[in-house]
């Protein structure tokens, strides 16, 4: 009965994400793949995870899809550019990066099978995490938190209004 | 609550159809904001192969290297949509043929 509710989770992750890269629309991509972020954190609590699980929806789900929809909105990206982007997702343009990308996943298939496990169906506990978290991986915090930074100053300075008559001139 | 024991090749072989999506998607949409979105799918995408291999050793690892993996993401996605919002401002489009000024 799990083992059912994991691979219905699956399904609707993958159909979900494949729905999403289709859109021509930019708004209706967005909530595919919300439904398929959560469907992944449907995942994550199955595979014992609990904390990721919270964590991508509060995060993923929550925060960036955010961010996207401020931005879709801010745009006003709704219909505008749908006609080039249907225009854009015309078979013919599938076949070469469609050959490639399934080769990949062939590659990666053949070898995922060399080895054949079943996971352990213990459940890892947000205090183990945290333990791991603030004790070997120490270091690695602190890089996040430089990335972050990194990121928040990146943000602000590519949201600022550049002067838009220099940029001609140089 | 347990976890729940599935194969982990069939988690894994998920993740590569994921990851699989995200990459056609990078390499055929022209709208930037499409773009972001696929990159979105194959961090998590990768996300979930680390997540499953923590499950199968029933450590800790995999979760912490999902945070990481979380706070490259949120990093990218701010600095991504101060571009998006540049480009629009810019060019009036969100069509990535038309910022070739390097002529690449």
């Amino acid at each position: 009965m799990m083992e059912s509710l994991f691979y219905i989770a699956a399904v609707v992750a993958l159909s979900a994400t494949i729905l999403a890269l289709t859109r021509a629309n930019a708004a209706h991509a967005l909530i595919y793949l919300i439904v398929s972020l959560l469907a992944v954190a449907v995942l994550f609590f199955l595979l014992g995870a609990p904390f990721a699980a919270a964590l991508e929806i509060l995060i993923y789900a929550g925060a960036i899809m955010v961010l996207f929809v401020f931005v879709i909105m801010m745009l006003n990206l709704g219909e505008a550019g749908e006609e080039s982007e249907r225009k854009g997702l015309h078979p013919r343009n599938w076949i070469i990066p469609g050959i490639m990308t399934a080769l990949l996943f062939m590659e990666l298939v053949y070898a995922l099978e060399q080895v054949p496990a079943l996971t352990s169906g213990v459940a890892v506990s947000p205090k183990e995490v945290g333990i791991m978290l603030f004790g070997p991986y120490v270091l690695a915090v602190e890089l996040a938190s430089m990335l972050l930074m990194a990121g928040l100053v990146g943000a602000y300075h590519l949201g600022r209004r550049f002067n838009v008559r220099n940029v001609g001139s140089n | 609550m347990g976890g729940l024991q599935v194969p982990l090749e069939h988690v894994q072989v998920l993740a590569a159809l994921l990851f699989s999506c995200g990459l056609l998607g990078l390499m055929l949409r022209r709208n930037i904001i499409f773009m972001l979105m696929s990159l979105e799918v194959m961090l998590n995408s990768a996300a979930l192969a680390f997540v499953a291999a923590g499950a199968k050793w029933a450590e800790a690892d995999g979760q912490v290297i999902f945070l990481l993996i979380l706070s490259v993401a949120a990093a990218e996605i701010s600095v991504g949509l101060g571009l998006v919002l540049q480009i629009q401002r810019r060019f009036k489009t969100l069509d990535m043929d038309s910022a070739n000024r390097l002529r690449g």
